[in-house]
């Protein structure tokens, strides 16, 4: 039987919205105080959905101590008090929160076995958050 | 189509054990929630339904009676309960989130469709505010 199963992790990262291909003028309209030059955080709170078959012997369709280890290693631990400007995924490409639910996703598919991965969302703040899935 | 959703809270515990298993395997397997003492949780139930609004009063179903079928169906049965030991469908299977999840979607679907204004699509169960499991009535 097929079931999912979702786990909210929280990271806090700094991050400037700017790109070289707009003039300093037009990343101010674009980005607004996003785009102020030294950059500004938040705590962001990454939540991971997965489905698969619910395993009969555990009753689990995955090891939540897996998931937190792949979750923590590939993606908490990347980003987690980082500057995200800064890691190379995000040198020519701007840190939106969009861009950070794609990477996200990128770097935790095919990685949650025996079960696969649903979506990501990212919160943002508690007032905006974006979604991503396969589809 | 709208789907529209209704949240309650329950509190029980339970512990994870397969009896195939050997005590070694058990706690290698599920670590400290195969406690054989038990554990508890503040659960939130969240069931969806969708359905056309009806075209008088405005509802998909009414919420009074959706919640007053969750506490009927599900709350009864595990609120302030010990899952593995007080609720039959987990005799023999372990109360998961994921279980718990199916098992309310199956103490609810007869309910629902027997009232014939909408239908079960999503039944979530948060066992803290960071671990949940969802079931769509999927074979």
């Amino acid at each position: 039987m097929k079931a999912y199963f979702g786990r909210r992790y929280t990271l806090s990262a700094s991050h400037r919205l700017h790109t070289d291909a707009l003039s300093t003028e037009e990343n101010q309209a674009a980005y607004g105080k996003c785009n102020n030059p030294h950059g500004h955080g938040h705590n962001y709170v990454i939540e991971v959905l997965v489905g698969g078959e619910v395993a009969p012997e555990t009753g689990m369709v995955i090891d939540l101590a897996v998931m937190d280890d792949v979750v923590q290693t590939k993606v908490v631990q990347r980003f987690d008090h980082t500057n995200l400007n800064l890691d190379p995924i995000f040198v020519n490409r701007v840190p939106t929160t969009e861009n950070l639910c794609r990477t996200v996703y990128g770097l935790l598919q095919g990685k949650l076995t025996p079960a696969r991965l649903e979506y990501v969302r990212v919160e943002e703040t508690e007032n905006n958050f974006f979604e991503f899935s396969s589809e | 189509m709208i789907e529209l959703t209704r949240r309650a809270t329950f509190s029980a515990s339970h512990y994870y054990w397969n009896d195939a298993w050997p005590a070694e395997k058990n706690e290698q397997v599920f670590g400290r929630c195969a406690n054989r003492n038990g554990h508890g949780h503040n659960y939130t139930l969240e069931v969806t339904v969708a359905g056309e609004p009806d075209k008088v009063t405005g509802f998909v179903v009414d919420l009074k009676w959706l919640k007053d079928v969750m506490e009927r169906e599900v709350l009864k049965a595990y609120d302030h309960r010990h899952l593995n030991l007080e609720t039959p469908e987990f005799a023999a299977q372990n109360p998961t989130t994921e279980n718990i999840a199916i098992a309310s979607w199956k103490r609810l679907e007869p309910a629902i469709r027997a009232a014939r204004g909408a239908r079960l699509t999503k039944v979530r169960v948060y066992e803290t505010p960071e671990i949940f499991a969802e079931y769509r009535g999927e074979a």
